[in-house]
């Protein structure tokens, strides 16, 4: 693949299609720059300030704008509450469609066909991949992203978090609780 | 279209595997074919609907035997045969052989930054009413396009509630093939685990999918 | 199983490209595929609907790329390490390693030309009455087993009419897991393609399977 990608690069480099330095800043903003910190930072905030929680909830996109993330697969953001009685995971049966302006690109499993074709038959099978379980009457809702909305989880507070600030609270939230396959980590895990 | 993308409810595919510390890239190339991609949407003039129906268009043995970043390659091959950007003896030696196609502009890397932080937004303005309300029930249409559709075969013929009413937004089936963005009032559709699955599906669980109206019809 | 053999409807497999003149087997390994199939598990050790549910079972990336004799191989492979009738190193070794446990008895000549005479009827002796008849309307059950059933995913939830009782028929999904025969009335069902495939579809179309009983409930 590496000589393929290389050889249509050079001919579209020399029919002046691209422009190399566009290619570098694509690059190092995704590998670099975006990632799931961008929403760790949403959900500390919605953890901490309830008026800023409501907002999130009723216009997503705007709320995770103010604070500087939006772009590309970030123009229509929805937030969906986890509760002890609801538990939400989203996935893309029909391609890979994720939040990129607050989680950076999707992991391999998020655009495998191991996630892809069973989240939506299995939840549970598939939360026990990953080592969750969860109570048997906790209702599982997923979200299967076919328009450009994108779905990003609020895992619930962790327990035993009193006082802590939003850049120790961002620390608890992980990629996969903001996908719904994982849940925030507790203050055990990070001592 | 029905291809191998269309995987919902599919069995067999063994269990999700989560790499540890996976790396965002693993290895160069899949940065360059990302990159490309992003790219040359602008002097290719084509939209992220018709680059979708690109990857997906293929024999399902295909898609289903490459990477992800392996099929993201294939589809700017299409894309970029179709439109005679590239042709396929250029292809084989890795040289332009042909003068370029005139294209209305490039990607900067000035533009690359302000296209990232504008996105995309599909939201189009509109005069007419949305049929549907929340707490309507409403049942998904048994459609089965060869061309490209964002509603899965798993939900087809499926009696859901609409969740809610999300907006007047560009119709990827339209957009797609080029016969323009044609926007429809787009909704979220809530359908329950045993609705989908009958017995074999959880009744604790429930799959809400974004379908435009012309995938919808009223169920009593 | 919803798994890549289940293709019906699908899209993208490109045109039906019949090869002229094709012989019955493109090579020697494809003929000793299909007698050693047909001699070893079928008559004493599995079932065809066993062997079957393993060939569909092979994840979708493989079952979509392998040819169907080579499809054929790797399932019986797979079906000689899961009944202990060869290990993994007698496979990689290509010989028996370790002696026979149980002595087994091969299909002879004879009996293999018997086969192919007479076949393997699969009707057997109802257990009770049969619950449709011909011209009633029934519903192809919305169902999602992970094992093996011959209910194709496209006639699910679909109304279709009853058009000829077949028989009582040894029952797929129970006899692939090995829980017995457990016959059941097997139907002719006959679907409108519009009902299956939608209103923009072929209206000239229908589209008939074979369905047991527990596939179908009355509308």
């Amino acid at each position: 693949m590496q000589l393929r990608t290389r050889a249509l690069e050079t001919i579209l480099l020399e029919k002046g299609y691209i422009d190399p330095a566009a290619l570098d800043v694509l690059i190092e903003t995704y590998e670099k720059k975006i990632g799931p910190r961008n929403g760790a930072k949403v959900v500390a905030k919605a953890w901490t300030d309830s008026q800023y929680r409501q907002w999130l909830f009723t216009d997503g996109t705007a709320a995770i704008e103010s604070l500087g993330f939006s772009g590309r697969s970030g123009n229509h953001l929805v937030a969906l509450e986890n509760t002890p009685a609801v538990h939400n995971m989203v996935v893309c049966t029909l391609c890979s469609c994720y939040p990129w302006a607050v989680l950076g690109l999707p992991p391999v499993w998020y655009k495998s066909a191991p996630y892809r074709s069973r989240t939506i038959a299995d939840p549970r099978g598939v939360l026990r991949d990953f080592g969750v379980k969860l109570p048997k009457d906790t209702e599982i809702h997923v979200w299967d992203s076919t328009s450009e909305l994108r779905y990003l989880v609020v895992p619930m507070r962790p327990v035993a978090t009193e006082g802590w600030s939003e850049e120790q609270l961002a620390e608890l939230v992980t990629r996969d609780s903001m996908i719904g396959t994982g849940l925030a980590k507790s203050p055990m895990d990070v001592k | 279209m029905n291809g191998a993308h269309d995987m919902g409810g599919m069995h067999g595919f063994g269990p999700v595997r989560p790499e540890p510390d996976e790396p965002v890239f693993h290895a160069e190339w899949e940065k360059r074919a990302l990159a490309l991609t992003l790219a040359m949407a602008m002097p290719g003039g084509w939209n992220i609907d018709a680059s979708r129906f690109a990857r997906e268009n293929r024999d399902p043995a295909e898609y289903l035997a490459m990477s992800y970043y392996q099929i993201w390659f294939a589809g700017l091959e299409t894309l970029l045969k179709e439109r005679d950007l590239v042709t396929d003896d250029e292809i084989v030696v890795g040289h332009g052989l042909h003068p370029p196609k005139p294209v209305k502009r490039t990607l900067s890397p000035d533009d690359v930054l302000k296209v990232l932080h504008r996105g995309r937004p599909t939201e189009r303005d509109t005069n007419t009413k949305a049929a549907f309300k929340a707490g309507d029930k409403v049942r998904a249409k048994n459609i089965n396009p060869v061309t490209h559709t964002r509603l899965p075969r798993y939900v087809r013929g499926h009696v859901g509630v609409i969740e809610r009413v999300i907006g007047c937004h560009v119709f990827p089936d339209s957009n797609a093939t080029g016969a323009g963005e044609n926007p429809q009032w787009l909704y979220t559709v809530r359908f329950g685990g045993r609705e989908l699955w009958g017995l074999d599906g959880d009744p604790t669980s429930a799959v809400s999918v974004d379908a435009w109206e012309p995938y919808l019809e009223p169920a009593r | 199983m919803n798994g890549a053999a289940d293709m019906g409807g699908m899209h993208g497999f490109g045109p039906v490209m019949p090869e002229p003149n094709e012989p019955v087997f493109h090579a020697d390994w494809e003929k000793q595929a299909f007698a050693l199939n047909m001699a070893i598990g079928i008559p004493n050790i599995w079932t065809l609907d066993a062997f079957r549910f393993a060939r569909e079972s092979q994840p979708p990336p493989q079952y979509l790329n392998m040819s169907y004799y080579g499809l054929w191989v790797a399932t019986l492979e797979n079906m000689m390490l899961e009944y202990g009738l060869a290990t993994r190193q007698e496979l990689a070794a290509g010989h028996a390693l370790a002696p026979v446990k149980k002595a087994a008895k091969p299909v002879t000549a004879e009996e293999a030309a018997t086969m192919v005479r007479c076949g393997s009827p699969y009707n057997r002796s109802a257990p009770a009455p049969a619950l449709f008849k011909v011209g009633d309307k029934v519903h192809a059950r919305n169902m999602h087993p992970k094992t093996h059933t011959r209910l194709p995913r496209y006639a699910r939830g679909h109304a279709g009419t009853i058009m000829r009782i077949v028989g009582c028929h040894v029952f797929p999904d129970s006899n692939a897991t090995h829980v017995g025969e457990d016959p059941h009335w097997l139907y002719t069902v006959r679907f409108d393609g519009r009902e299956i495939w939608g209103e923009d579809s072929d209206p000239a179309v229908k589209v008939h399977i074979e369905a047991w009983e527990p596939y179908l409930e009355l509308i």
